[in-house]
């Protein structure tokens, strides 16, 4: 069965129009996968036109998590200690420093630095760690700090997030992830994070820092507690935000992972729901370029299918994931096998920097003229 | 889908006439089935594929409640594919009694199982006998079962055996109680690949003509094709149109499984895998190209279930089922898990956008599921 209501919006965004909250829960619930597969891979031959539009990225990077003890006691997360709690942690400077002599060795180029929120680490104390990581490793990029912990850092320093921002953007923290977001409606968070930074101060967090000349990254977890619509009204405040600043690089998102022993207890959503949702993310973030894969979450094969549900970046390389492989999803892939698995998609893999420029010694791709780029015309 | 999407899309990429083919329920020549697999263009070859199975099956996606038995690893045919194979004295080698599998079967008396998928090693030393104790044992075990048993690989090594006329093999095994065959050992047709990979087992000629001469007895099969080893994309347009052929003869060919090559543990581990995007790409071209073959199946087993849950949106319509005991895959180093509960693969086909429906192996509608909220 046709929908006329999917068959409107189908042509809206195929003359490249923004669809509204509305049009996007209507895809989300009405469209069948194929469907939004074509549209999803519509907008990003548009956003990516060309060579581009042949090439999947991915960074080399690694996850640094300097401390797991944290006091928001989110029901999602299998990463966080209480203080004093076994296993609880604050990286010995010794032990960062060879996590990124190893990711030097391989040619890296950033640090994803995120953490638990402690309740005596203050401001000064990351930004010591960052004017040291900065002045030892020139060059690397320092991709740090979660809105939630930012906002964490002005509480305990009973300052302004601005002035937190602008400490750890002097001290060497050169963009700030988009971790934390979970999802971005209250009644959401209330449940399972509602201890957690609001909608709006993750959001004023960005703004903030987009303020302050720095870009960032944006994410989303669903499947848990969330509805549709809260999945489509979080795509929206990222999409107003990047209408106001246009600072966010990419998007990304996975499924809630559901490990043994965490709190929330809800089944794991089927990998269609992360096609579905990934495509839509494509199709109502119209304005943001770039959508990661997450194949530490969903693993080598999604990740590739995921090429043709709106995704153009294969997001890290990544030697460690801390978070993510204590939900039980670790899943390292040599880069070889990266760059199989895009090419064996019909993409170029390249390397890129945090900005998304190529910086592969290959170049960037050219464009043969005898390949389509398969966007609708 | 809204097929003027699927045209534009075409005409953007060049695939307006094939797309025009489909549209029109036209069949593909082999030159089409060659460009289809040339072509990267993912999201449009789904596309089509998904409107030929919607065209077909509607919003139903298919599974079924079945056991596999595997009676016996024992095997000369020393395939380089196999990672099941085993001679005697080497570990792991086994070879069932007749009452062992019926064992297996009274096993999950309470479970609704409606089919037992049973196939196996070729072993010259199993008797003709042995073959229809076999079958009286499975069905004596639990008579309302299905038994789907045999590839045309064993066929062969039956008839052997029985040094009788096939007609007469299969009259013999109905009796025994036989009621379909499946459709493995049909790899690629190519002879090239044949003397390359699996020269002593039947060849593409013999494997038809076993194939149609069990269709002439009444019996249904289905038929696959093994693809991501040596083979070309000519090849597998080639073991496709064979295929093709040889339904619009008998029509007794019911579902093609197209089987991702498992490398590990084989002699041929130097060779990856193939990825998603082949996967889903050969699920596509096999439902436009098989213009009359009913059913595509995404057996979950193998692709893993991303990949099989998104072939039933770019061709295939049923997803096989909840399966237990498989040895086959998982010795060649499938990380699938051995079984999916019923509740699971309903939430798959529903997520993927499907009303979940239970067949039996003919394909009649055991139970329509609810789609979970």
């Amino acid at each position: 069965m046709v929908s006329r209501a999917v068959d409107t919006i189908c042509e809206k965004v195929l003359a490249d129009e923004a669809v509204t909250a509305e049009e996007g829960l209507v895809l989300h619930e009405e469209a069948d996968l194929a469907t939004l597969s074509l549209l999803a891979d519509h907008v990003r031959c548009r956003l990516h036109p060309g060579a581009s539009g042949r090439t999947v990225t991915y960074i080399v990077d690694r996850n640094i998590n300097p401390t797991n003890v944290c006091i928001t006691d989110c029901s999602f997360c299998a990463f966080y200690r209480r203080p004093n709690q076994d296993e609880s942690y604050v990286l010995p400077r010794e032990e960062i420093y060879t996590k990124i002599d190893e990711l030097r060795a391989v040619g890296g180029e950033l640090v994803l630095m995120q953490g638990g929120h402690h309740p005596h680490l203050k401001t000064e104390w990351y930004c010591e760690l960052l004017s040291d990581l900065r002045n030892r490793y020139p060059g690397l990029h320092l991709h740090a700090m979660s809105p939630p912990e930012i906002h964490h850092l002005s509480l305990l320093d009973d300052c302004s997030v601005d002035d937190v921002i602008a400490r750890l953007k002097a001290a060497g923290m050169a963009s700030i992830p988009g971790g934390g977001a979970e999802i971005l409606v209250d009644r959401v968070r209330d449940v399972i994070a509602p201890k957690k930074t609001s909608t709006d101060d993750w959001l004023g967090v960005m703004r903030a820092a987009h303020a302050q000349g720095l870009r960032t990254t944006a994410t989303m977890m669903f499947g848990h507690v969330e509805t549709a619509a809260d999945r489509i009204e979080h795509l929206m405040r990222i999409r107003d935000l990047q209408d106001e600043t246009g600072g966010f690089t990419a998007f990304a998102a996975w499924n809630y992972q559901n490990q043994k022993g965490v709190e929330l207890d809800v089944p794991k959503t089927t990998p269609a729901v992360y096609f579905r949702v990934i495509a839509i993310s494509r199709i109502v973030l119209h304005n943001v370029a770039n959508i990661q894969a997450s194949y530490v979450t969903q693993g080598a094969k999604a990740a590739q299918t995921s090429l043709r549900f709106g995704v153009n970046d294969f997001g890290g390389g990544m030697m460690e994931e801390n978070v993510v492989s204590a939900a039980g999803t670790f899943e390292l892939i040599e880069l070889a096998e990266i760059e199989r698995q895009i090419r064996a998609a019909g993409f170029e893999p390249r390397r890129r920097n945090f900005f998304y420029d190529i910086i592969d010694e290959r170049g960037p791709v050219e464009l043969d003229p005898a390949v389509s780029t398969g966007a609708l015309t | 889908m809204n097929p003027k999407l699927i045209a534009r899309r075409a005409a953007g990429v060049g695939l307006s006439d094939i797309w025009e083919k489909v549209e029109a329920s036209e069949r593909l020549s082999v030159a089409d089935g060659l460009r289809l697999y040339e072509h990267d263009d993912l999201s449009l070859i789904g596309a089509m594929g998904d409107h030929v199975r919607r065209r077909l099956h509607g919003d139903r996606a298919y599974f079924n409640v079945n056991q596999h038995i595997n009676y016996t690893n024992l095997c000369n045919k020393l395939c380089k594919f196999c990672a099941f194979q085993r001679l005697p004295g080497q570990d792991g080698a086994y070879c069932m009694t007749p009452d062992e599998a019926a064992d297996e079967i009274r096993k999950r008396l309470d479970d609704p199982v409606t089919e037992v998928h049973m196939v196996a090693g070729v072993w010259p030393q199993l008797d003709y006998g042995y073959f229809l104790d076999l079958l009286r044992a499975v069905k004596a075990a639990r008579p309302s079962i299905h038994i789907k048993a045999f590839t045309m690989v064993e066929i062969e090594e039956i008839q052997r055996v029985a040094k009788k006329p096939l007609e007469e093999v299969f009259a013999d095994l109905m009796e025994a109680g036989l009621d379909s065959l499946p459709g493995g050992g049909a790899e690629i047709f190519a002879e090239r690949v044949h003397r390359a990979l699996f020269p002593l087992k039947i060849g593409a000629d013999r494997w038809l003509e076993i194939a149609g001469t069990a269709h002439k007895a009444g019996l249904r099969t289905n038929c696959t094709m093994m693809y991501g080893h040596i083979e070309t994309l000519e090849e597998r347009v080639d073991h496709l149109d064979r295929l093709r052929t040889l339904q619009d003869e008998t029509g007794g060919f019911q579902t093609l499984i197209p089987l991702s090559f498992h490398p590990d543990n084989t002699e041929m581990d130097d060779i990856k895998a193939p990825t998603a995007h082949d996967d889903l790409r050969n699920i596509a071209v096999s439902r436009l190209f098989l213009d009359n073959i009913p059913h595509i199946k995404a057996y979950w087993i193998m692709l893993g279930v991303p990949t099989a849950q998104m072939a039933l949106n770019f061709g295939a319509d049923d997803i096989d089922g909840t399966v237990t005991q498989e040895r086959i895959y998982h010795d060649a180093g499938a990380q699938t898990p051995q079984a999916l509960s019923r509740p699971d693969l309903v939430q798959l086909i529903a997520d993927a956008g499907f009303v979940p429906v239970e067949r039996d192996t003919l394909y009649n509608v055991v139970k329509v599921e609810e789609i979970p909220a």
